[in-house]
């Protein structure tokens, strides 16, 4: 039992004078260690690896890419002629399969923030790790890592399929080979980042998935119903800034087009997410978990 | 030791924890005793980091939570049983809590045989029984064999076996030189563990006071008496130097534990008894008591009450 307390001291010096009825505080043999990112990192290389979600959500997203990629290419092969595909980027057939797969790791990308937030378990990462950036780096991190391998490997073999199966295209250049790969798969998982990032704003998975199917089919719809003359402009803004356009980009050649070329998707969604991120930090570090 | 200082939170107009300052002590158990929505989970909650306090401070070990480098070897806390993904084994919860703080594998093991989850380590958490999710936040807890306790009410919804054992396991963390700091809305239940206790009430501190002056204040045990010799009973008890207190419908009451005394000088002098027995008043007599006033959601006991006065009764009867 307790020895009769005195009233409340409140310095710590005053305190530990104070005969207490065991003297020793527990000291526990478990060696202290600093903790750094690299440890958020492993614990949500973790999680990400523990769920069910990730496989169902990334196990379609593989069916999605592949499976439309070389239907598509099988499709053209068997009905063209071969001169008609004379100039065409047999890399370009992989790009239903990934605006379609898009929506996947969109998906998995919400669940990774929100999820913690639907399930209670935010609660409990964010005792064990107090730094609430480096919580939200830690997924940010893991995540792309993910989605950009697994998505480099669909669109690799997506890729070398349809080149090998179209004989009538030409043969890519490097660059197209670049950005037809490695640049697609950049911006597909920058995509997913963005909606990690819009998960942990909005805190709620079907809200933020929401928000992300509309982000990528939004501008899309809207410019096709734009009929009126004085919005001319805005309605091939929106048609040439919406994903689905900046996603073609990669496989596109020809620069004289107005709108995003090149790699200018890539910086766009870099920028975009860039913000968002800094947006989500700043509001991670106001807000109650 | 925890020290909070000043804690206050708002939320908007309400005030959830009003200037709340007190100290948690290692080596024994502390308990946080209030009504419900009294603000004891929002105060375990801006404990931790997880709210911040719109006034005021909370520093464990001299520290702000979020200076803490390996939280989970400082401080433990089940918050609520509910707090993790339900698609995840209770390995896996247990090892992504292990690797944020690096914590070795190793440890995880240990945490599941201490609570007694082996056997059931690589199921989904959403198939565990109440009992069993709280036993999963229990072993987070303990992960980081951690100098300082928290647990939210932690006997919720729990079976006696599993109330009993959170009670030892709690008694030997302090007695290990642990801080345990646990809150419920259950005098009973702290009675049984706490050694000290802190009581609140709609966020304003009620009481700070170890739990052997509380029981010493607010538990009066008296022996309560029934007679057809009153007066003759009366007598002699008064010439033995006895106090005694008539409460009302023929019974007398004596302060302190004198019932033997009592049954031996009524059966010397022939009186007969119908009623000779010690009671206690309940420490949850005492605790509601101490609470009445701060009780946020009242349930009316007196069910159809009598009708109210209309008014216009005054005078329509004149």
């Amino acid at each position: 039992m307790s020895t009769p307390q005195p009233p409340m001291p409140q310095a710590a010096a005053t305190w530990q004078a104070a005969p207490g009825p065991s003297n020793a505080t527990y000291t526990s043999p478990i060696p202290v260690v600093r903790t750094h990112l690299g440890h958020a990192i492993a614990s949500e290389w973790t999680k990400i690896r523990s769920v069910r979600s990730t496989m169902w959500t990334l196990g379609v997203f593989v069916l999605l890419v592949i499976g439309i990629g070389l239907a598509t290419g099988a499709l053209v092969a068997a009905n063209s002629a071969p001169e008609s595909l004379a100039g065409e980027n047999p890399l370009s057939f992989g790009f239903f399969g990934l605006l379609l797969g898009s929506m996947c790791v969109s998906t998995l990308g919400v669940l990774t923030t929100a999820s913690e937030y639907g399930t209670g378990m935010i609660r409990t990462t964010m005792v064990a790790c107090p730094s609430r950036g480096r919580v939200l780096a830690a997924k940010a991190i893991v995540f792309f890592s993910v989605a950009f391998v697994v998505t480099l490997a669909s669109a690799v073999i997506v890729a070398m399929a349809d080149v090998a199966m179209l004989d009538g295209a030409r043969e890519p250049s490097g660059e197209e080979w670049l950005k037809g790969t490695l640049g697609i798969s950049l911006y597909v998982a920058l995509l997913g980042l963005l909606s990690l990032v819009v998960g942990s704003i909005i805190r709620h998975s079907a809200g933020a998935i929401t928000i992300m199917i509309g982000l990528v089919l939004a501008p899309l719809v809207i410019a096709l119903f734009m009929f009126s003359e004085s919005l001319e402009d805005l309605r091939e803004a929106l048609f040439e800034y919406s994903i689905p356009n900046q996603l073609s980009v990669f496989y596109s050649n020809s620069l004289t087009e107005t709108g995003p070329s090149g790699w200018d998707p890539l910086w766009i969604a870099l920028g975009v997410t860039a913000a968002a991120f800094a947006g989500a930090v700043a509001l991670l570090e106001k807000r109650d978990v | 030791m925890i020290e909070l200082e000043g804690l206050t939170k708002r939320y908007g107009e309400k005030v959830a924890v009003n200037n709340l300052t007190c100290t948690v002590r290692p080596g024994i158990v502390t308990g946080f005793l209030g009504p419900n929505g009294a603000g004891k989970s929002t105060t375990m909650r801006m404990m931790l980091g997880l709210d911040r306090p719109t006034a005021g401070d909370v520093r464990i070990d001299g520290k702000h939570y979020d200076q803490l480098t390996d939280p989970l070897k400082y401080i433990g806390a089940l918050l609520d049983a509910k707090a993790m993904h339900g698609g995840r084994s209770a390995f896996n919860h247990l090892l992504c809590l292990a690797q944020s703080n690096g914590i070795p594998k190793q440890r995880v093991h240990e945490v599941l045989d201490t609570v007694g989850l082996t056997a059931v380590a690589k199921k989904k958490a959403k198939g565990f029984s109440l009992g069993m999710g709280q036993r999963l936040g229990i072993a987070g807890a303990l992960l980081g064999d951690p100098r300082i306790l928290m647990f939210d009410e932690p006997v919720n919804g729990l079976d006696p076996e599993g109330i009993h054992w959170i009670r030892n396991l709690m008694k030997s963390l302090a007695a290990q030189g642990r801080t345990v700091f646990v809150s419920s809305h259950l005098m009973s239940e702290m009675a049984l563990t706490a050694d000290h206790l802190v009581v609140i009430g709609q966020g304003r501190l009620l009481a700070d006071t170890s739990m052997a002056d509380f029981i010493a204040q607010n538990s009066r045990s008296y022996v309560r008496i029934r007679t057809p010799q009153r007066e003759r009973l009366l007598d002699v008890l008064h010439s033995a130097g006895i106090t005694v207190v008539e409460t009302g419908n023929g019974v007398l009451e004596v302060d302190g534990d004198k019932s033997a005394q009592i049954g031996e000088l009524a059966a010397q002098y022939q009186i007969v008894l119908h009623e000779l027995s010690p009671q206690q008043a309940s420490l949850e007599e005492a605790f509601m008591q101490l609470t009445a006033e701060s009780v946020e959601y009242h349930a009316h006991s007196d069910t159809p009450s009598a009708p109210q006065p209309q008014w216009g009764d005054g005078w329509k009867g004149n």
